[in-house]
């Protein structure tokens, strides 16, 4: 008797798979299953585009329909990696282009897109309906403008904190002139003025919009015209806050707002003025989620909008909110699931601090949903750690970013190895941890041991010695992202975990001990991993105790990349050739 | 030349990890340890802090490295001593103890008053001023602890990439900063106003014609036209082929006349910015400090192009040339 599911059948289970990890696990069953799986996947993730070809990618999902990739290190977001490192976005548009027509949606994030990327896209990709690209480089709008023309059906464009070259505003114009079919437009992070009239004429034949994200060129002034023929939305992001209105416009803004009755997400609120904050009053109690870490307003007035949106999920503000915001916050916003405090460059050597870490313990206590967190913060106690941990074990997500580096306990003087201990230790489903101030190898060692849900992990200005990694290389058990900057470490611990770094993603290590030999050895020993040096200063010689700049180290089957700059060095798998590019230093 | 290297002069400097850090009624003792093969060590002349610390501070260190068997600490670590000696000495007054609360200082600037400042290996950093600096150094992290917190924003120094900000959030507050300067004081009770000046960063992007992407530097860590120039020569200089002077490799002695009038004189590009006013206007006409506050952005064009712009500037500069 044939024991094996008929493929209809298979397929018709895998249909209700939509996690991609769990069709990873599927298709290492058996063949039948692999083949089954490969057959049904629609939305492909590759979350390192080298680890493998892109023409495999692409012969071995036929049914691809999205494709979502991420290019450079977490790091170069703060400009750790060099500009022309790599993540070139072009080897993947192209073998789509070639073999997979059909594709519909496109993500990338830190890559280098150029306008010919964008060009072949929208000559390529019939049905293509979506493009996000995050933290990207190296388009102007030029290529935003031949997207806009030719994908007759786009439905999202949405450009999140990219490097534009900016040409000017008429790609807004290139929009078919019939009724558009989009959904989202994100086009925040452009710096040039757009064309008012090209703007609202899109709107006024864009009737399915949900989402728009304005640029901060665009003035208070007329954001009341572009809501008027935008009333469906559902998230706005505004452009710049801060003209002068006089009466009668601060009147007609207010209604205009208030008609967005479906308004559920508001960012932007650039220089957002504290005269304007009664304007968004009658958005505040159905808003989900609120956007004011570019609106510089102080904690009185934060604390006005915030007591209205007993709604809210999700939070990204600056420390102007200082400790009593956030305890408004606690008391008000019972839904919150997610916070951000960011630092908004105030003096760091005043005395009186007015964001410290109560305020982040009495959100803890106040939001029980809470459960990812980005707090910067001067200063922290163990103390506070503990009691956060106690209040929330239900956290997934914690960066504490303590911005003195090497700052103990202000209270014991105490490393925060206890503190972080509290975290992991009760946060048992944490997936993302990022650690800052003063931490000795035992802190790591209780990561090691209680952090086995832990995914990424990013590390700064930590630890005494090999035993900081070595504890975390052997002890957590998911690690699949780990980023270490300016720690005393190096060779033994990355030799002797070297196994382990075949099950990661990638390793990111910068200004640490790491050796150039111990580069090579485990480059030798570790076929299928990459192992990148980035040095921008190479020594004249490079014996094999000469400690390198940075490394990058991630496994691949797709072998050393061909595509490295002058700076970086991918060293060979056969030792006889030894490290590419050394001669041409 | 990288941008991150521009940053600032003391920038990925060495700093010392602090292993324990006691605290009893009368002292605060510090360790400081170095970590680094010797070999290394001796070959770049090391010249290194003494290490000091209460008894009670040393025999913990001790036991923590004697449990910690497997891993061969004390093969790679280095203790810190002063040149020529080999026992620990009184240090400084820089290491003595913090009153606890007082605002530490992570301080990558060591002046060259100290001569145990490490730079890294650059010929480039010309500012450390200490005569160890070799050209390969490891990425130690060095960190100084300020006892004086009078001393504190003066020594205050940048390090590359910390805070973790985004690149984005950190010129959107830069730039409403300084438009916040500019306008009235209405917002006078805004604290982040009165705080923008030398430590916040000017990143303006830089395009090319024909480059395939963009870069982004910051203004600040340039002090004169002369060292813009040859950074953006240097940064662009694969797409030129040389053609930003022949002078490509004899730049790094004083020059008579600034290069960017070299480039405006002779060669097939010029560099162009925008300024407040969303005009396009040739670089290199007015002084230093005016073209940083004006410039938003920059664009390196053929000089064919750029015959349009400014045409005032460009007589100006012919007359000078002749």
């Amino acid at each position: 008797m044939d024991r094996r599911f008929p493929f209809k059948v298979l397929e018709h289970i895998f249909s209700f798979l939509d996690a991609n990890e769990d069709r990873n696990s599927v298709s290492l069953v058996c063949k039948s299953w692999f083949e089954t799986e490969r057959r049904t996947r629609k939305r492909v993730f590759v979350g390192n585009c080298y680890a493998v070809n892109p023409l495999k990618v692409a012969r071995r999902f036929p049914k691809m329909r999205s494709l979502t990739l991420k290019g450079k290190p977490h790091f170069a977001d703060y400009n750790l990696v060099p500009d022309g490192w790599g993540g070139y976005a072009w080897p993947w548009i192209e073998a789509m282009a070639a073999r997979r027509p059909l594709l519909e949606e496109i993500r990338l994030k830190r890559m280098v897109v150029t306008d010919e990327c964008l060009e072949k896209i929208a000559a390529s990709f019939r049905d293509f309906k979506t493009l996000v690209l995050t933290s990207c480089e190296g388009f102007s709008t030029d290529g935003i403008a031949a997207i806009a023309s030719t994908c007759r059906k786009l439905r999202d464009l949405e450009l999140r904190e990219c490097n534009v070259d900016d040409l000017g505003g008429d790609w807004l114009s290139y929009f078919p002139e019939t009724s558009t079919s989009l959904v989202s437009l994100d086009f925040s992070c452009l710096d040039s003025e757009i064309k008012l009239s090209d703007l609202e004429r899109l709107l006024s034949r864009s009737p399915n919009l949900k989402s728009l994200k304005l640029n901060r060129s665009v003035t208070l002034d007329v954001l009341e015209g572009l809501l008027r023929r935008a009333p469906q939305l559902v998230e706005l992001g505004t452009g710049s806050f801060s003209d002068e209105l006089d009466p009668e416009e601060i009147s007609k803004l207010t209604k205009a707002l208030s008609e967005l009755k479906q308004l559920k997400s508001l960012s932007g609120l650039w220089d957002l003025l504290p005269e304007y904050i009664p304007v968004l009053y009658s958005v505040c109690p159905r808003l989900t989620s609120l956007n004011l870490s570019y609106a510089t307003v102080q904690m009185p007035d934060l604390v006005d909008l915030l007591s209205r949106c007993s709604k809210l999920q999700k939070l990204w503000v600056m420390d102007m909110i200082e400790d009593k915001g956030l305890k408004t916050v606690a008391l008000c916003c019972k839904e919150l699931r997610e916070l951000r405090v960011f630092p908004s460059g105030a003096d760091l050597d005043e005395e009186d601090v007015a964001l410290t870490e109560q305020g982040l313990v009495s959100v803890s206590e106040g939001c029980k949903k809470l459960e990812s967190v980005l707090y910067f913060c001067v200063q922290f106690t163990n103390a506070a750690l503990v009691t956060i941990a106690k209040n929330r074990p239900n956290f997934r997500c914690f960066r504490l970013c303590v911005m003195e580096p090497f700052a103990p306990d202000y209270r014991t003087q105490q490393p925060l190895d206890e503190g972080f201990k509290a975290i992991v230790e009760r946060c048992k489903d944490l997936r993302r941890l990022s650690v800052s101030g003063l931490l000795t190898d035992k802190a790591f060692e209780y990561i090691g041991v209680h952090a086995k849900k832990l995914r990424m992990l990013s590390i700064a200005f930590a630890g005494d010695s090999d035993l900081m990694l070595h504890h975390l290389l052997s002890g957590c058990e998911s690690l699949k992202k780990l980023e270490i900057r300016d720690c005393p470490f190096g060779d033994t611990a990355l030799l002797e975990n070297a196994a382990k770094l075949e099950t990661m993603r990638s390793l990111w290590m910068s200004s640490c001990f790491v050796s150039f030999g111990a580069c090579k050895q485990l480059s030798q020993k570790m076929p299928r991993l990459n192992v990148e040096v980035i040095d921008e200063h190479p020594p004249k010689t490079r014996p094999d105790s000469s400690p390198v700049e940075r490394i990058y180290i991630y496994r691949t089957v797709a072998g050393p990349r061909q595509d490295t700059p002058e700076f970086v060095w991918t060293i060979h798998k056969n030792p006889e050739v030894g490290v590419s590019r050394l001669s041409t230093r | 030349m990288s941008i991150s290297q521009k940053l600032s002069p003391f920038h990925h400097t060495l700093s010392l990890s602090l292993e324990t850090f006691t605290v009893n009624a009368s002292k605060v003792s510090l360790h400081l340890h170095l970590r680094m093969s010797e070999s290394a060590a001796a070959e770049n002349g090391y010249i290194s802090l003494s290490e000091f610390s209460t008894m009670e501070a040393t025999t913990m260190s001790q036991s923590d490295k004697t449990s910690e068997n497997g891993l061969n600490f004390k093969a790679t670590e280095l203790r810190l001593g002063l040149p020529g000696s080999e026992s620990p000495e009184p240090v400084d007054e820089r290491f003595l103890p913090l009153k606890s609360g007082a605002k530490r200082v992570f301080s990558d600037a060591v002046n060259g008053s100290n001569k145990w400042v490490f730079s890294p290996g650059s010929a480039n950093d010309a500012g450390s001023g200490s005569g160890s600096v070799k050209d390969h150094k490891p990425g130690v992290p060095v960190k100084e602890k300020n006892s004086s917190a009078a001393a504190a924003p003066a020594s205050k120094a940048q390090v590359v990439g910390w805070p973790p900000i985004r690149s984005f959030r950190k010129n959107t507050m830069a730039s409403s900063q300084t438009q916040k300067q500019g306008g009235d004081n209405n917002n006078s009770n805004n604290k982040a106003e009165a705080k923008s000046g030398p430590e916040l960063c000017l990143y303006v992007k830089v395009s090319m014609e024909g480059a395939p992407y963009l870069r982004k530097i910051d203004l600040k860590t340039y002090k004169s036209y002369v060292e813009l120039s040859y950074a953006l020569e240097k940064m662009f200089s694969c797409f030129t082929l040389g053609q930003f002077g022949s002078h490509g490799g004899c730049g790094r002695d004083g020059l008579n006349e600034s290069r960017l009038t070299d480039l405006l004189r002779g060669s097939e590009y010029v560099v162009t910015y925008e300024d407040k006013d969303s005009d396009w206007m040739l670089v290199g006409d007015v002084p230093w400090e005016m073209f940083i506050c004006s410039c938003k952005k920059l664009r390196i064009m053929k000089s064919s192009e750029a015959i349009g712009l400014a045409p005032r500037v460009m007589e100006k500069c012919k007359s000078k040339n002749q």
